[in-house]
């Protein structure tokens, strides 16, 4: 019913994120807002853990005896520099340079798999040589809990990311567009990265003081 | 007012939902297919379109049809338990089904009618409220509303299996034979463990979980929306008194509900994986639930009332014919109830013994509470005063709310103090408080919501004198019902018991309380049929039959499906009423579409599909602990399709068509 010009033009008109009345992106936003909700998700996880860890001063296992911390510290740093990528990976979609965001996508979803071994190859360790599983007291099951929680949070990062990377081999795929959408998914990726930061802190740090 | 010039330019916000926009086409233009070839489901027959449907205005008449038949559901529970109650020693349900009764009516109503009820107005009104064209993500809405129909239904399956138990059909072998949510509706830890209930505890966790997703996900929707698509020149202080109580509601939903879901897979965790989160062999410690559970559980009472008093501050200032009285002050209030409402938590526990600070503390803070909401109060107050009040059946009600929430406000007062909650403590006083609060407060407040916009949304204008008889018959039958539980309490008799003996005095005021709740239930019942008739033949309502003061009713009624022929400019607060009655300064401005139309979202499948995963998730999980063989491959079954209806969700891009509105079109087009 329109002519092609107009049609363009409609086009153009019809896309007004830049005139939100707040000029906030609705994607972004959404995204602000679960993350948002999701620190009352991990609030809940890392205060159960906390509370029944300082009313059972003695429990069966000692947290310092089963923790390997040099483990942990290296697949805490591996996470967190996986969020420096993330960053270069949003900085070159903006750019539009799609080479150096699938190679750094790649970085992230890389260092988010290392992550994601290392805690396999803990809770394995945990459950086979150091005794400590979901049945074994108040501690076990918090601590699989949150950080398996955690975990999953990982995956679904990795997933998403990863789905990304493929789908920017699609002809569908344009920089420009889809910038958005790839910093929403960062904002993703960093908050669990930042939650990660706060575990670690909290959780294992804090047993050594 | 300068921010309005620069506003002229914005055209209607389209719903920006996918990062891939196919190029719309005109409608009709064969069948719109999506971003990976399927065909996309718009203009098919009556089923599938309702199936598939974005649109915020099918969707919340959806939301209202199921959660009126839950409604109707916990109804029924509750005259088996007012039934049971009306005579000393009565034996019409056995013990065990009591249990199941109760619980299923607290949760049914609280999750499965009020909350969806609710749901139901956000969806018909914010957009039109704000001037927009859908809510900001329309497939996330429709994805909001089936997963709460699933929810729903793992839930209320459990009556199925019980039926099934009794009939010797299904069984668990050395389980429980309570196969309905038999734990009440705050399942207090250690009722939870294995030990002490059977699959209806699954059920409940599974369905509250599920409920979770759906709550969490319309709220995140309903904020962006208020937000980032409000029409031009519709300030946040120019906002509808409704569409601020549901932002302040949704951002309740957001903050209060992740500690509930955290609580559930704990219990979860507990039933399946035998950790001790709760189990005090193990360490656990009950208490922790009760925390937990309320730290969800206050808000949510805020999460019931804050839209029915969005109502109620609609339908008062229509009909006394005056503005809202402090219009700021009752937004600011009802903030600062939502912002209280996460600091008052453990006045549900003043008698599990926290401590004299801890109980002082939270004795005054709610006590604070009441102070946001007297002073609501005398703002509806002082909204009639001196108002041309005009009875109505929406007044009559809207009236019948602030004295009854009254009522239900001065015995939680005498809550919030420590020692006089000893005494009332799990005491019929406390059943007396929450009804008067539930009932006398978002119950009425729906029905006023429901005649008042019933017009707006059917095109048909309801009539006679029926709805009179139905409000006057709900208030009396309701106040006969509840009123007397504040004396049965007071005089020892305990909430959850199955029966009393004769000897205790709690007989005459307990037959006054079923009849009562019989008079209540025939009230409902003349409202449905009331209902039921006006959409079949009431007289057409015209578009403005309320002399309305918000921007809903500038439209046609029903409102065609794209809301707004031209996107509205609004210049004052109560933008209609400024526009007809206001300064020639304050009349609503309009921008045009242009000349390719209104853009519209195709309907999609993969809502329904999303959903429909995690209805399987639940039912088999709940299966799986009674024994049922390959339950778990079939929850594993659910989360797969779960996970492929979002991919298939996001590559297949919004789509869409551009409609042009004809020059004075009527009616919805669909």
């Amino acid at each position: 019913m329109s002519s092609p010009a107009a049609e363009a033009h409609a086009h153009a008109a019809e896309h007004p994120v830049e005139h939100m009345p707040t000029g906030l992106n609705t994607k972004k936003l959404i995204m602000w807002l679960f993350l948002a909700s999701d620190c009352m998700f991990f609030g809940t996880l890392i205060t159960t853990h906390l509370i029944y860890r300082k009313i059972y001063a003695n429990l069966g296992v000692d947290p310092i005896e089963i923790f390997d911390i040099e483990l942990t510290t290296a697949s805490s740093f591996i996470l967190l520099m996986s969020s420096l990528f993330m960053a270069l990976a949003v900085s070159a979609i903006h750019k539009g340079n799609v080479k150096s965001f699938r190679w750094n996508l790649i970085g992230v979803i890389v260092f988010g798999g290392l992550f994601l071994a290392g805690q396999v190859y803990e809770f394995n360790h945990f459950v086979h040589y150091s005794g400590l599983t979901l049945e074994s007291g108040t501690f076990g099951s918090t601590f699989y809990l949150m950080t398996g929680t955690h975990g999953v949070h990982v995956a679904l990062g990795i997933l998403w990311l990863l789905s990304w990377l493929i789908y920017s081999y699609t002809p569908r795929f344009n920089s420009a567009e889809h910038a958005i959408d790839v910093e929403t998914a960062g904002l993703y990726w960093h908050f669990v990265d930042i939650v990660w930061i706060v575990i670690f802190t909290a959780v294992y740090l804090i047993e050594y003081v | 007012m300068k921010s309005e010039t620069t506003f002229q330019s914005t055209t209607m916000a389209p719903p920006v939902e996918s990062p891939v926009h196919e190029p719309p086409v005109d409608r009709p233009a064969g069948r719109p297919r999506s971003n990976i070839g399927l065909v996309r489901p718009d203009g098919r027959g009556f089923l599938v379109d309702w199936l598939t449907t974005v649109d915020h205005k099918k969707i919340g008449i959806m939301y209202f049809v199921f959660a009126m038949g839950f409604f109707l559901v916990g109804g029924i529970e509750a005259l088996l338990i007012r039934a049971q109650l009306a005579v000393a020693e009565n034996n019409l349900v056995s013990p065990q089904t009591y249990n199941q009764l109760f619980t299923m009516h607290g949760t049914t109503m609280i999750f499965l009618a009020v909350m969806p009820l609710s749901s139901a107005f956000f969806n018909l009104l914010i957009p039109l409220q704000i001037g927009a064209r859908d809510v900001a993500f329309p497939r996330l809405n429709a994805f909001s509303l089936w997963t709460f129909v699933a929810g729903a239904v793992i839930i209320n399956l459990s009556w199925f299996f019980q039926a099934a138990e009794a009939l010797g059909w299904f069984g668990v072998a050395g389980g429980h034979t309570d196969m309905v949510p038999a734990v009440g509706w705050f399942g207090y830890a250690p009722l939870t463990m294995t030990e002490y209930s059977g699959i209806g505890t699954d059920f409940w966790i599974f369905g509250l979980q599920v409920l979770g997703i759906a709550s969490i996900a319309a709220a995140l929707n309903f904020i962006v929306t208020i937000i980032n698509f409000r029409a031009p020149g519709m300030k946040m202080m120019r906002l509808p008194v409704f569409t601020w109580m549901t932002l302040i509601t949704s951002l309740l939903i957001i903050f209060a509900f992740p500690p509930i879901t955290v609580a559930l897979g704990q219990v979860m965790f507990d039933r399946f994986f035998g950790t001790s989160f709760f189990n005090v062999e193990g360490g656990g410690q009950p208490i922790l639930w009760q925390h937990l559970f309320w730290i969800f559980g206050h808000p949510e009472v805020y999460i019931l009332i804050l839209p029915a008093m969005g109502i109620i501050s609609e339908i008062l200032p229509t009909f006394s014919r005056k503005p809202l009285f402090g219009y700021s002050l009752v937004v600011f209030s009802g903030a600062v109830i939502g912002f209280l409402g996460f600091a008052v938590w453990s006045h549900h526990m003043f008698t599990t013994g926290l401590g004299k600070v801890a109980t002082a503390a939270f004795s005054l803070l709610t006590m604070a509470i009441a102070v946001p909401t007297g002073v609501k109060i005398f703002n509806w107050i002082g909204t009639l005063w001196g108002g041309r009040i005009k009875f109505s059946v929406p007044m009559v009600l809207a009236l019948g709310f602030i004295f009854m929430f009254m009522m239900g406000g001065f015995s939680g007062i005498m809550h919030s103090s420590a020692p006089a909650d000893a005494q009332q403590q799990d005491s019929y006083f406390v059943v007396a408080h929450f009804h008067y609060v539930l009932i006398g407060g978002s119950i009425l407040a729906i029905l006023a919501g429901t005649y008042f916009w019933l017009p707006k949304f059917t095109g048909r204008m309801w009539y006679g004198s029926l709805g009179y008889w139905m409000s006057g018959l709900v208030l009396v039958g309701f106040n006969l019902t509840f009123f007397p539980m504040h004396f049965l309490g007071l005089i020892g008799m305990p909430r959850r018991t199955h029966s009393y003996l004769e000897g205790t005095g709690w007989q005459p005021l307990n037959i006054v309380c079923t009849i009562g709740a019989f008079l209540l239930a025939f009230g409902i019942l003349l409202f449905l049929i009331d209902l039921i008739r006006t959409v079949r033949k009431g007289p057409p309502a015209g578009d403005d039959p309320w002399d309305g003061r918000t921007l809903e009713w500038s439209i046609p009624s029903p409102p065609p499906v794209y809301n707004f022929a031209k996107t509205p400019v609004v210049k004052a607060r109560d933008a209609l009423w400024a526009d007809k009655h206001g300064s020639s300064r304050q009349k609503l401005g309009g921008v045009e579409s242009g000349s390719h139309g209104i853009h519209m979202p195709s309907n999609s499948w993969m809502p329904l599909v999303a959903s429909a995963g995690l209805l399987l998730v639940g039912v088999s999980m709940a299966l799986k602990q009674a024994g049922v063989p390959f339950c778990g491959y079939l929850a594993i079954g659910g989360l797969v399709i779960t996970t492929v209806g979002i991919y298939l969700w996001a590559l297949e891009g919004p789509g869409g068509y551009h409609l042009h509105p004809r020059p004075n079109e009527g009616g919805a087009r669909s």
